[in-house]
């Protein structure tokens, strides 16, 4: 156990943004940054390089909170309208998920249930949650908050569900000349909802969660 | 310190040695448990081969209706393309353009993309604009959404039979396909060896 191997473990307990160094996501690269950058260039790629992904925090506010408002219009609105020979029906999310459950498809009840509202609004809650306890410099289980952040990461997609559900049935429910559907406004304000809480997930960098415990170990 | 083969965890920023993987193995992250890198079978075709084939399921799921409808003898087939276009020309451009870009030009950019990387490499040549190409397709990548595009498929499906005789298209069992092919495409796609080639 010589110099050496004390340094290497050293180097090993440690953060690239502690040492000062810069990883790169495209190539997974180190490079060493200037003292005090929180910028710089990969040495082996050219791709620009950040400590941390810039204004994590406030971005991700801004995008959660533009997500707040979205989802009212997009669960009070109607997604589609059917014109029948009995008038037109409009649907919101909800309404659509209990006609599902009422004409005896109870499976496809929960999945879009699912997709389209509980997914949304815990995804919300979460990393709402999630940004709050970084701001605060939380400690608690970090690694309890970077599986929860991986869950967020891998399903806020299928909220898109009920979008690509709209789009199918206007397709074909068209220029019929007995029944028609069209999307309504609430479709747009869904598909808003998921486009911002996707982004939003990605605004949020979860080395965040982490850096507190670096600042206690030393 | 840093001339040691070491990585930083992209999710928790942990400095780790690089070692050696055994076979299709993959090293995690000693404190969150991030996947760090994995061994890739070398030489393998195929990344390559799952893109081909995906290149084509993608141009058959697009080409051909989804689904089809009966109602009193009239037939009505809609592929996505029409999917797109109703939206459009009733006065829904917004949905039109989401699911134009999540469930057609994405899928496409990906495809084309892998299929314009790993090409040349098989020839034992790097395509010029390799990284600004590597991080467009990270950047695209989160916004391909074929396989809730068929989940939804499938609900439509199962709403509309209430209402009429329903027929799953060519286009449906070629958009099914797509899903497993692009997984293990972008699975076996391994990004280090373009990085060894092009940086020599
Ligand atoms: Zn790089
Ligand atoms: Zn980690």
């Amino acid at each position: 156990m010589g110099e050496s191997d004390r340094l290497t473990k050293m180097a090993f307990t440690r953060t690239a943004g502690r040492l000062g160094l810069l990883s790169c996501h495209v190539c997974n690269r180190l490079t060493e940054s200037a003292p005090e950058a929180h910028e710089g260039r990969c040495s082996r790629c050219g791709s620009h390089l950040r400590s941390r992904k810039p204004d994590s925090i406030t971005r991700t506010w801004a995008l959660l909170i533009t997500g707040y408002l979205l989802f009212i219009p997009a669960n009070l609105l109607p997604i589609m309208h059917t014109n029948s020979l009995f008038g037109v029906q409009s649907d919101t999310i909800l309404s659509g998920v209990v006609y599902l459950w009422t004409s005896g498809s109870w499976y496809l009840a929960v999945i879009v249930f699912i997709a389209s509202i509980l997914i949304p609004s815990a995804k919300l809650v979460t990393l709402t949650v999630l940004v709050v306890s970084v701001q605060r410099c939380s400690t608690w289980d970090p690694l309890q908050r970077t599986n929860i952040y991986r869950v967020l990461e891998s399903v806020g997609r299928w909220s898109m569900l009920d979008i690509f559900v709209v789009a199918m049935l206007v397709a074909l429910v068209h220029l019929h000349t007995l029944t028609t559907i069209r999307a309504g406004a609430g479709a747009a304000a869904f598909g808003a909802v998921v486009v911002v809480t996707l982004l939003a997930t990605m605004a949020f960098d979860p080395r965040l969660i982490w850096d507190p415990q670096r600042a206690r170990h030393e | 310190m840093v001339t040691l083969p070491v990585i930083a965890c992209h999710e928790c920023d942990l400095l780790q040695r690089k070692i050696a993987l055994p076979p299709r193995g993959r090293a995690r992250c000693r404190r969150c448990r991030a996947i760090l890198y994995r061994d890739y079978p070398p030489g393998s075709d195929r990344a390559l081969a799952c893109t081909i084939a995906a290149l084509m399921l993608f141009l058959i799921a697009n080409a051909y209706p989804i689904v089809g409808l009966e109602v009193q003898g009239n037939r009505q087939t809609a592929s996505l393309y029409d999917a797109v276009r109703t939206l459009w020309v009733e006065g829904r451009e917004d949905v039109a353009l989401l699911v134009g870009f999540t469930a057609m030009l994405t899928p496409a950019i990906e495809i084309s993309l892998l299929i314009y990387l790993l090409l040349p490499l098989k020839f034992n040549r790097v395509t010029e604009n390799t990284v600004p190409i590597l991080r467009f397709l990270q950047t695209v990548r989160p916004w391909s959404m074929t396989e809730v595009f068929v989940l939804g498929v499938l609900v439509a499906f199962v709403k509309l039979e209430h209402l009429a005789r329903v027929e799953a298209g060519i286009a449906l069992w070629a958009f099914g396909g797509l899903i497993p092919l692009l997984i293990i495409a972008s699975a076996s796609f391994d990004p280090e060896e373009l990085w060894a080639k092009a940086t020599g």
